[in-house]
C-alpha cells in the first residue's frame, strides 16, 4: 500500500479564527493527504504528543493573534527533544515579514503569510517532507 | 398597450439586440455573479420591480419594515457613529490610544479586550503565555479596568466593548468604576457583545456549554432593563460569520436565526418581548461587492421586523427596528500592497452608510500584517470623515432605494436569508444546529468554495492574484511589548497581596451558591468585581459550575 | 531495523509504537514479519470496540472512558477510525480533537487511522495494531469507529467487549442499530441520554434484544401472548419509563440480555457506571469462558486470513502471474476447465512452483 503523508494540523494559542486551518485541512485531504486536526486552543505540549502518536510527517500551525513568536519555536524545540527533529513544522496567519527570519532560525521551516494559494503548501510539504 | 405592455415589448427587442452585441462581442465572463455567488442579470428594469407594494415592502424611512432605515431623517439628523475598535498592551497604553482617538473627533469607544480576558483566563495562567495584550487589551481585575477609563468620564461616551464569554464581568467591572467616577448605572451608554452563539459558529472565544452561557446572556437582560436601561445588551454579530467565509446571504440567515434563539431564550426566562427587544442590537460585515452589501443590511431590517412582529408579536416599534453596527471586512485586506485596502475600506465604509449603519468601524490597511499603527487608523478614520462631509452620500435617506438592481437584491436576499432560517427551524433551532456542526459546515463549504475560485482566477483580488509586484516588507509595525505579560503577572501578585482575601472568597462563594441555583448571576459577579476579585477566579467558579464547551467539528 | 523498532515497542516508546503502526498500515511485510516478538504479550490488553452512527458522541464518550480507564491506573490505548475520501484518498481525522485532553498523558496513547478505502485491508491493520499496543503495555485499548457497514463491524469485532453506541433523535431511531450490528453488541448505550426520547430508545434496544434472544431459542415472536417477543413490543408501546440515568435498564428477568445503560457524555453523567458494567462484562466472560472462546474463535480467523495473505504473497514473489496468465488463457480457449485449472494453480502454490 502506498504511504500517506500526515499532517497535523493545528492551532496553538487561543485565537478562535480556524478558517484557515480548516482551508488547509481540506486542501491537504484533497491532495490525498492524511490530515489529523486538533481544533483550537493547544498547548505546544499537545500539538507534540500529537505528532508523535500519530506518526505525523508534518505539523502546520496557525496563529493569528500574534503569540507565534512563543509558541511556534517552543513546538520545534519539543520536537527536538524528544529526537523527532525529522518532523517537518511551518506555519501560517497574521505574521510580520520581521519575524520570519526569527521564526526560521527556530527551526520553523515555513511561514505562510495570508492569501497564500493552498497549492502552494501543498507543492512545499511534497518537495520538503522528510519521510519518503 | 398599457405601459407595462410597452416595457416589456421594449425589452424584448433590446434583449435581442444585447444578444446579438454579446455574439460579436463576448462578455467578459460566461456567469456574472456578486460576491456571494448570486446571478446578475444583464438587465435590470421596472418589469423587475413592478409587481411589489411599495408600502408593504419598501415603505419609507423610519416606518415599518424598516427596509430604508430605522429613523425617518437618518442621517440628516445625526450621522452615524465613528467608532474603532482598539485595544492593546496594558490598559495605561489603550488608555492613551482612546485619548488620541477622541481628539481625533472619534465620537464612541469600541474596547478590544485580549484573549485571555476573552476567555477568562488571567494573564498568569499557563494558557495566556505569549497572548497577553497581543490583540487586545488585558483586564485581570477592577484595577485593570479603571485605569483604561482613568480620565474619560464614562456619562459622556458611549462604549462598546468586545465581550463574550465573560460578558457579565466586564460590565459589572464598567458599572464599578462608573460608580467610583460617580456615575450611575441608568446614565451608562453601550454595548457589549455578549453573543456567545457565534462564537460557537465561527470566532472561538468560548467558555462555558450552550444552556449556562444562554443563562449569563438573559441574567444580563433582565439585570439591564431594570439598572442599566439605556445599555445595548447584546450584539448579535454577522461579522465573525462572515469573516470565517460565509456568504451575504448566510451572513445574515445565520445572525438573525441566533437573534431567534436569544429572544426565545429571553421570553423562556419570563422576560417581556418590549422589554428587551429594544435594546437588542446587531453587527454586521461590509464587504466589496457594494450593491449586494447594501441589499444585505435592506433585507436584514426587513426580515428582522417581519420576525419580531409576526413571530414574537412585539408591539414597540423600537422592538421591530435592527439597528446595527458595522465594520468592514478584515478578511477582505490583503497583506500584498497594503496601500490598496484603502480603497477597499472605502467601498465597503460606502456600503454600510448606505445600508444606513448605526455606527462604523473602518479597518486599517495594515490589519493583515499586524495591529494598526497610529497613522493607518487615522486615514481609517478620515475615510469615514469624508464620507459624512464630503461625498454627499448622507444627504437622503437610503438613496439606492428603487434601483431596480438594489431591490431585486434585496429580496432575492431576503428569500435566501428566510429559507435558511426554515431549515434552522426544522433542525431545532440556533443552538441545535450549532450543535449538529450545521451552520458550521455551511460556512466552512462557502470558505473552501471561495478559495479554490480564487486559486482557479475566477475571483480577482487585486495584488493578490493579479496585478502582483515585488514589494519590501512594510515597516512601521505596531508591536506589543513582550514584557506586558510580565507586568501584568506582577500586577495580579501585587493585587493578592493587598486585597481583602477573606472578603474576595466570600464573595466567590456567594457567587458559586448562586450559579448552582437560579438567581440572576449579575448582582454577585457585581459585589465580587467590587472587592477585587479577578476575571479569571470569577469565570473559574462559573466553570467549576458550568463545564466546559467542546466543539463540534465536521468537514 | 524492525527487529529493533519491535523492541522499542515493548519497551512502550511512543515514537517506535506510531512508526510500527504506520507500517502495519502501509502494508509493510517486514513489519508483519517482526510482529513475531510480540507472541508473548498476546492477550494482555482488554479490548473494548466502540462503534455507533456519526453524531452519536462516540468521540466524546471515549474521551471521559479513557478518564475512567485512567483513574482506575490503567494505561489506555485509542484507535479511532475514520473514514478515507473517495476521491482523493486524502482524509480528515478529527476524533482525536475530542481526546486532546490527554494528550500529554503519559498513560495514553491516541492514534488515528484512515480506512484508505479498503476496509478490509484497515481490519487487518487494526487487529495488528492491537498487538503491538498490548506488547507496548496498554491495559486498555478502545478501537473506535463509525458503525456503518459490515467493513467496520469486522474492525470492531476484534474487541473482547463491543459497545454500541445509540442516540436519540436521529430520525428513526431504531435503524440506528440494525438487527445485523445488534448482535455484536456486548453493552448498549443510549448517549445524550438528557435528551427527549432517550427513555424510548432505551425501550427499543430491549425490545430489539428479547425479541432476539426469544428468535435464537427457537420462539416465534407471532407464536402467543406469553412469548417474550410479545411483552417487548408490549413494553414498545406501553413500557414504564423512569429507567435511572447511569444504571443498567430493569433487567426484565432475562440476565443474559446485555445491559442498556445512558450515559450524557458532554458532562459525564454515567461514563463510570458505563466504565464498570465494560469491565464487569469482560470478568463475566473471563468467568464463564465466553473470553477464550472468542479470543480463539478471533485467532482462528486471523490465522486463515493470514495464511491466505502470505500464499497470495509467494505466489505474487515468485512470478505466479505469469502461471495465472497461462491457466486463464487455457480455460479462455477451451482447453482446460476452469475447477481444474484452480486445482493445478493450488497445487503448484504448495509445491512452491511458480512459472
Amino acid at each position: 500500500m502506498e504511504r500517506k503523508i500526515r499532517v497535523i494540523v493545528a492551532k496553538p494559542g487561543l485565537d478562535g479564527h480556524d478558517r484557515g486551518a480548516k482551508v488547509i485541512a481540506r486542501a491537504l485531504r484533497d491532495a490525498g493527504m492524511e490530515v489529523i486536526y486538533t481544533g483550537l486552543r493547544q498547548t505546544p505540549e499537545q500539538i507534540v504528543q500529537a505528532a508523535l502518536q500519530e506518526d505525523a510527517d508534518v505539523v502546520a500551525l496557525s496563529i493569528l493573534s500574534g503569540a507565534h513568536n512563543h509558541l511556534f519555536p517552543r513546538v520545534v524545540e519539543l520536537l527536538r527533544e524528544k529526537g523527532a527533529e525529522d518532523i517537518l513544522v511551518f506555519g501560517g496567519g497574521v505574521i510580520p515579514e520581521d519575524d520570519i527570519p526569527f521564526l526560521k532560525s527556530k527551526g520553523i521551516a515555513e511561514v505562510f503569510g495570508p492569501g497564500t494559494p493552498t497549492q502552494t503548501t501543498v507543492d512545499f510539504i511534497k518537495t520538503h517532507v522528510k519521510r519518503s | 398597450m398599457s405601459d407595462s405592455e410597452k416595457l416589456k415589448a421594449a425589452v424584448e427587442v433590446w434583449n435581442a439586440k444585447a444578444d446579438k452585441t454579446a455574439a460579436r462581442f463576448p462578455e467578459r465572463k460566461q456567469a456574472f455573479v456578486t460576491g456571494s455567488n448570486a446571478p446578475v442579470n444583464r438587465l435590470y428594469s421596472p418589469l423587475d420591480t413592478q409587481d411589489k407594494d411599495y408600502l408593504e415592502s419598501v415603505g419609507l424611512p423610519g416606518e415599518y419594515p424598516y427596509t430604508r432605515g430605522v429613523q425617518a431623517t437618518m442621517y440628516r439628523g445625526r450621522l452615524w457613529t465613528m467608532r474603532q475598535y482598539a485595544g492593546f498592551a496594558s490598559a495605561e497604553d489603550s488608555n492613551a490610544r482612546y485619548k488620541y482617538l477622541l481628539a481625533q473627533g472619534q465620537t464612541g469607544l469600541s474596547v478590544a479586550f485580549d484573549l485571555p480576558t476573552q476567555i477568562g483566563y488571567d494573564s498568569d495562567h499557563a494558557l495566556a503565555a505569549g497572548e497577553v495584550g497581543k490583540v487586545g487589551v488585558a483586564i485581570d481585575s477592577l484595577e485593570d479596568m479603571e485605569t483604561l477609563f482613568a480620565g474619560i468620564p464614562l456619562d459622556k461616551v458611549s462604549t462598546s466593548m468586545t465581550i463574550n464569554a465573560p460578558a457579565s464581568v466586564l460590565l459589572a467591572m464598567y458599572i464599578a468604576v462608573a460608580e467610583k467616577q460617580g456615575v450611575s448605572a441608568e446614565k451608562l451608554e453601550g454595548t457589549i457583545q455578549n453573543d456567545i452563539l457565534k462564537e460557537y459558529i465561527a470566532r472561538g472565544t468560548y467558555i462555558y456549554p450552550p444552556a449556562p452561557s444562554m443563562r449569563l446572556i438573559t441574567d444580563i437582560f433582565a439585570y439591564c432593563s431594570a439598572k442599566v436601561p439605556n445599555w445595548n445588551t447584546i450584539s448579535i454579530s454577522g461579522y465573525h460569520i462572515r469573516e470565517a467565509g460565509s456568504t451575504a446571504i448566510q451572513e445574515v440567515a445565520f445572525t438573525l436565526a441566533d437573534g431567534v434563539a436569544y429572544v426565545e431564550a429571553a421570553l423562556k426566562a419570563g422576560l417581556d418581548v418590549d422589554d428587551f427587544a429594544p435594546r437588542l442590537s446587531f453587527f454586521f460585515n461590509a464587504h466589496n461587492d457594494l450593491f449586494e452589501e447594501v441589499a444585505k443590511f435592506r433585507a436584514a431590517r426587513r426580515v428582522w421586523a417581519h420576525i419580531m412582529k409576526d413571530r414574537f408579536g412585539a408591539k414597540n416599534p423600537k422592538s421591530l427596528m435592527l439597528r446595527f453596527h458595522t465594520q468592514t471586512g478584515g478578511s477582505t485586506l490583503t497583506a500584498q500592497q497594503p496601500e490598496n485596502n484603502v480603497v477597499r475600506v472605502a467601498i465597503q465604509a460606502l456600503a454600510a452608510v448606505l445600508g444606513g449603519t448605526q455606527s462604523l468601524h473602518t479597518n486599517s490597511r495594515d490589519e493583515a500584517l499586524a495591529l494598526p499603527s497610529e497613522d493607518s487608523v487615522r486615514i481609517a478614520l478620515r475615510t469615514q470623515q469624508i464620507l459624512a462631509y464630503e461625498s454627499g452620500v448622507a444627504e437622503t435617506p437610503d438613496p439606492l432605494a428603487g434601483s431596480y438592481y438594489v431591490e431585486t437584491l434585496t429580496d432575492s436576499i431576503e428569500k435566501g436569508v428566510m429559507e435558511y432560517i426554515r431549515r434552522i427551524d426544522d433542525l431545532g433551532g440556533a443552538v441545535k444546529a450549532i450543535e449538529k456542526g450545521y451552520i458550521q459546515q455551511e460556512i466552512q463549504d462557502s470558505a473552501y468554495a471561495w478559495q479554490m475560485g480564487m486559486e482557479k482566477g475566477e475571483r480577482i483580488v487585486v495584488g493578490l492574484n493579479k496585478f502582483q509586484v515585488k514589494e519590501a516588507s512594510p515597516k512601521g509595525l505596531l508591536r506589543v511589548d513582550p514584557a506586558v505579560g510580565e507586568r501584568q503577572v506582577a500586577k495580579i501578585a501585587a493585587l493578592k497581596a493587598k486585597r481583602d482575601n477573606a472578603t474576595v472568597k466570600g464573595a466567590l462563594e456567594a457567587l458559586k451558591k448562586a450559579a448552582e441555583g437560579e438567581d440572576n448571576l449579575m448582582p454577585l459577579i457585581l459585589e465580587a468585581v467590587k472587592v477585587y476579585a479577578t476575571l479569571g477566579e470569577i469565570c473559574d467558579v462559573l466553570r467549576n459550575v458550568f463545564g466546559e464547551y467542546r466543539p463540534s467539528v465536521m468537514f | 531495523m524492525y527487529e529493533e523498532l519491535a523492541r522499542r515497542c515493548l519497551d512502550g516508546e511512543v515514537r517506535a509504537v506510531a512508526r510500527f503502526i504506520s507500517l502495519l498500515e502501509d502494508g509493510d511485510r517486514q513489519a508483519y514479519n517482526a510482529m513475531s516478538a510480540f507472541a508473548s504479550t498476546i492477550g494482555h490488553a482488554q479490548i473494548v470496540g466502540i462503534t455507533g452512527p456519526p453524531g452519536s458522541g462516540k468521540s466524546t464518550l471515549t474521551d471521559k472512558l479513557i478518564g475512567y480507564f485512567r483513574s482506575k491506573e490503567k494505561k489506555v490505548a485509542v484507535i479511532a477510525v475514520d473514514p478515507s475520501s473517495p476521491f482523493s484518498g486524502g482524509a480528515i481525522l478529527g476524533d482525536r480533537l475530542r481526546m486532546q485532553g490527554h494528550a500529554v498523558d503519559p498513560g495514553v496513547y491516541i492514534r488515528s487511522l484512515a480506512s484508505r478505502g479498503q476496509l478490509g485491508g484497515l481490519s487487518k491493520a487494526t487487529a495488528f495494531a492491537l498487538r503491538v499496543l498490548e506488547a507496548a503495555g496498554y491495559e486498555i485499548v478502545i478501537i473506535e469507529t463509525v458503525g456503518v457497514g459490515q467493513s467496520e463491524i469486522d474492525i470492531v469485532k476484534v474487541a473482547d467487549t463491543v459497545v454500541l453506541v445509540s442516540v436519540p433523535g436521529l430520525g428513526d431511531d431504531i435503524q440506528v442499530i440494525k438487527a445485523g450490528i445488534m448482535e455484536i453488541g456486548d453493552v448498549f448505550v443510549v448517549n445524550k441520554a438528557d435528551r427527549d426520547g432517550a427513555d424510548r430508545v432505551v425501550r427499543e434496544i430491549r425490545a430489539m434484544l428479547e425479541t432476539q434472544a426469544a428468535l435464537k431459542r427457537g420462539r416465534s415472536p407471532s407464536a402467543g401472548p406469553d412469548t417474550l417477543a410479545s411483552r417487548s413490543i408490549e413494553l414498545l408501546h406501553h413500557g414504564q419509563t423512569g429507567t435511572q440515568a447511569a444504571a443498567p435498564v430493569e433487567q426484565t428477568g432475562l440476565e443474559d440480555l446485555p445491559p442498556v445503560m445512558k450515559t450524557v457524555a458532554e458532562t459525564g453523567d454515567g461514563v463510570q457506571e458505563l466504565g464498570a458494567c465494560i469491565v464487569s462484562q469482560f470478568e463475566k466472560a473471563r468467568q464463564n469462558g465466553a473470553l477464550q472462546e472468542r479470543r480463539l474463535r478471533s485467532i482462528k480467523a486471523q490465522l486463515k486470513d493470514i495464511a491466505a495473505w502470505q500464499l497470495m504473497d509467494r505466489f505474487a514473489d515468485s512470478g505466479g502471474e505469469g502461471r495465472l496468465k497461462r491457466l486463464s488463457e487455457a480455460v479462455y480457449l477451451r482447453k482446460k476447465d476452469i475447477y481444474g485449472a484452480a486445482k493445478e494453480l493450488t497445487a503448484a502454490l504448495v509445491k512452491g512452483e511458480s512459472t
